[in-house]
């Protein structure tokens, strides 16, 4: 029998708080799920450092990844199966590019990728090609399904319609983490009715559509995932938590090109400071790691360095205020001055952190923006553009919501042992 | 401080003015793999590669007034029109940008048609594959774009021809 065809000799189900059960049949997907690729998920956070502030998000990638691969089963399986727009061939093409969408992401992705000037897509495109345990998994289908796989995961596939069940403004990954993220940190936003959505989920040429009377459904979703945005991913304790862990990332950086002498030698780093990453070294790396060099790092000579680490480790975060970078970019000019002045150093104690969201866009024709929208299928078989339909999501629909902090150490402003009169310039300044 | 916006203006100011989003995505997706040290991230889309990033800082430095975006008719759909305003400028003025060669490489790409910017930044997006993979890519993925091997090759050479502009070679 072809691997490809091959089932498991008995279903496996993985327990999932979300989705109640995760089936495996396959024995590729069960193949996949046991590489040492796939099982590094579970040592990176889904979350980050969101952790910090709603305690309970301490899922991992390997949650999320199992449970997109559960939504993207169910539609191809329970819906889309014996449809005549739907190829039965690409069934197990859409499973693994579903289950390995994040293989790529490192430990505190968004922070780290900035700090070192990284892209995970990168990464999961060079696990899949490399030679990887993924790889071999995959190559037993075909020499040319690793790469089938991967151009689905980087867009660059012909198949929109595989796309866009794994990549769109409606697809598994974001029903997924949605729901996942607002049961591990406990919010009570984030929920909506999936199985209402998938019901109603039809194939297309070139993308999935929805019948029209899934159309509440999809508002539901819509509107969950905004209020998910702000009340969870762009909660500003989490942005400070962030903001310090770039800050700790880019002082040992700046310490190793200086020769510094560091207590506790970061040789997982050296290869990220010296921007000559190697697969192997990215994926040796994982949140433990990080975090064991945080812990050893508040030993280091280095204040910065040391308090930093402090900082993160023992959740002392900087505070915030709001901030206007259009009216107020003098004040960060003379901000940025006084702290030099009090022996604060700016570079890495006074930030501005930007967040934005769209939480739907249209297609506006001949414009580069280009977000795919969400089609609704007609009872008479047209197509119709959601927000052309549903009035909820036409209020919200190209509105991009945009909110700037400027975070600071307020206990080292308020320390008056030192530069007492420039650290209560500074209070007036900031207003604290 | 807000050091990524500054250079997204430091682009425009030294373009003088950018006509069209799809020709701005390009010229600084392109001037970003040639390796000025531009932080946005991009993904393959419909035109190439595109950043929601760089849409999002365009449409901050609008809000902010550092930019100004003139939208204008033209044909079956809009047009914008981007340039640095005067506070943009006094902005800037403030927050010192160091990217020597990066007005050359701007300008040059300024004066090219954003259909073939789009395949010079589609070729650069694939340049880990071989040619034959790229015009196979670009054929598949571009087709409504109808680009001729010549093209093809004509992009190879202005992508060496910018990378001599930024003194990478």
């Amino acid at each position: 029998m072809a691997y490809s065809a091959e089932k498991l000799e008995e279903e496996k189900v993985f327990k999932d708080p979300v989705h109640r059960y995760i089936h495996v049949k396959d024995r590729v997907i069960w193949d996949l799920i046991g590489t040492k690729e796939f099982q590094r998920l579970r040592r990176i956070r889904q979350l980050g450092t969101t952790f910090l502030t709603f305690h309970g998000a301490e899922h991992s990638r390997f949650n999320h990844s199992l449970g997109v691969y559960e939504i993207v089963r169910r539609i191809v399986d329970d819906v889309f199966a014996g449809r005549p727009e739907w190829k039965e061939e690409e069934r197990l093409l859409t499973l693994c590019a579903a289950l390995l969408h994040d293989l790529g992401h490192g430990p505190f992705s968004h922070s780290f990728e900035k700090v070192f000037d990284l892209d995970h897509e990168d990464f999961t495109q060079a696990i899949i090609m490399g030679e990887t345990e993924v790889n071999k998994v995959l190559t037993r289908i075909h020499k040319s399904f690793p790469k089938r796989v991967a151009e689905v995961i980087a867009k660059t596939s012909d198949n929109k319609l595989v796309i866009s069940l794994i990549s769109s403004q409606i697809d598994a990954d974001r029903m997924d983490y949605l729901q996942r993220d607002a049961y591990f940190t406990g919010v009570s936003y984030g929920h909506f009715d999936m199985e209402r959505i998938l019901r109603v989920m039809r194939p297309q040429k070139d993308q999935v559509v929805i019948k029209k009377s899934g159309m509440h459904a999809v508002e539901d979703y819509i509107m969950s995932r905004y209020q998910m945005y702000w009340q969870v991913y762009f909660h500003p304790v989490s942005r400070g938590a962030e903001v310090i862990l770039s800050k700790i990332l880019h002082r040992a950086k700046y310490l190793y090109k200086q020769n510094y002498s560091f207590k506790h030698q970061p040789q997982h780093f050296y290869s990220f400071f010296n921007d000559k990453v190697t697969l192997e070294d990215y994926l040796k790396l994982d949140e433990s790691i990080i975090l064991y060099y945080f812990q050893m790092w508040q030993e280091e000579e280095d204040e910065i360095l040391s308090d930093l680490c402090s900082r993160f480790v023992n959740r002392n975060l900087f505070k915030f205020t709001e901030f206007d970078p259009a009216k107020e970019y003098k004040k960060l000019a003379e901000l940025n001055t006084l702290f030099i002045k009090a022996g604060i150093d700016p570079e890495y104690y006074l930030v501005v952190d930007s967040s934005s969201d769209l939480p739907y866009d249209f297609y506006r024709p001949g414009e580069e923006g280009e977000r795919l929208p969400i089609h609704l299928l007609m009872k008479n078989g047209e197509l119709r553009e959601l927000s052309r339909e549903s009035e909820v999501v036409d209020a919200i629909s190209g509105k991009r919501r945009t909110d700037h902090k400027l975070y600071f150490p307020v206990d080292l402003l308020k320390d008056d042992s030192s530069k007492k009169n420039i650290k209560k310039q500074i209070c007036s300044l900031l207003d604290i | 401080m807000l050091k990524d916006h500054a250079r997204v203006m430091h682009a425009v100011m030294v373009s003088g003015e950018i006509i069209g989003r799809k020709k701005l995505q390009k010229m600084i997706y392109i001037a970003k793999k040639i390796s000025f040290p531009f932080q946005e991230r991009f993904q393959f889309h419909f035109y190439g590669p595109y950043s929601e990033e760089l849409t999002l800082r365009m449409e901050e430095l609008c809000n902010m007034g550092f930019v100004a975006e003139v939208r204008e008719k033209k044909g079956g759909y809009f047009q914008y029109r981007y340039t640095l305003t005067d506070s943009g400028k006094e902005f800037l003025s403030l927050n010192t940008i160091e990217m020597p060669f990066l007005e050359d490489c701007l300008t040059d790409m300024n004066s090219q048609n954003a259909r073939f910017l789009e395949l010079v930044s589609t070729v650069l997006y694939f340049d880990n594959l071989s040619k034959e993979e790229v015009m196979d890519k670009v054929f598949t993925l571009k087709s409504s774009q109808r680009y001729t091997e010549a093209e093809i090759e004509e992009a190879y050479n202005y992508i060496n021809c910018l990378k001599e502009k930024a003194k990478l070679q």
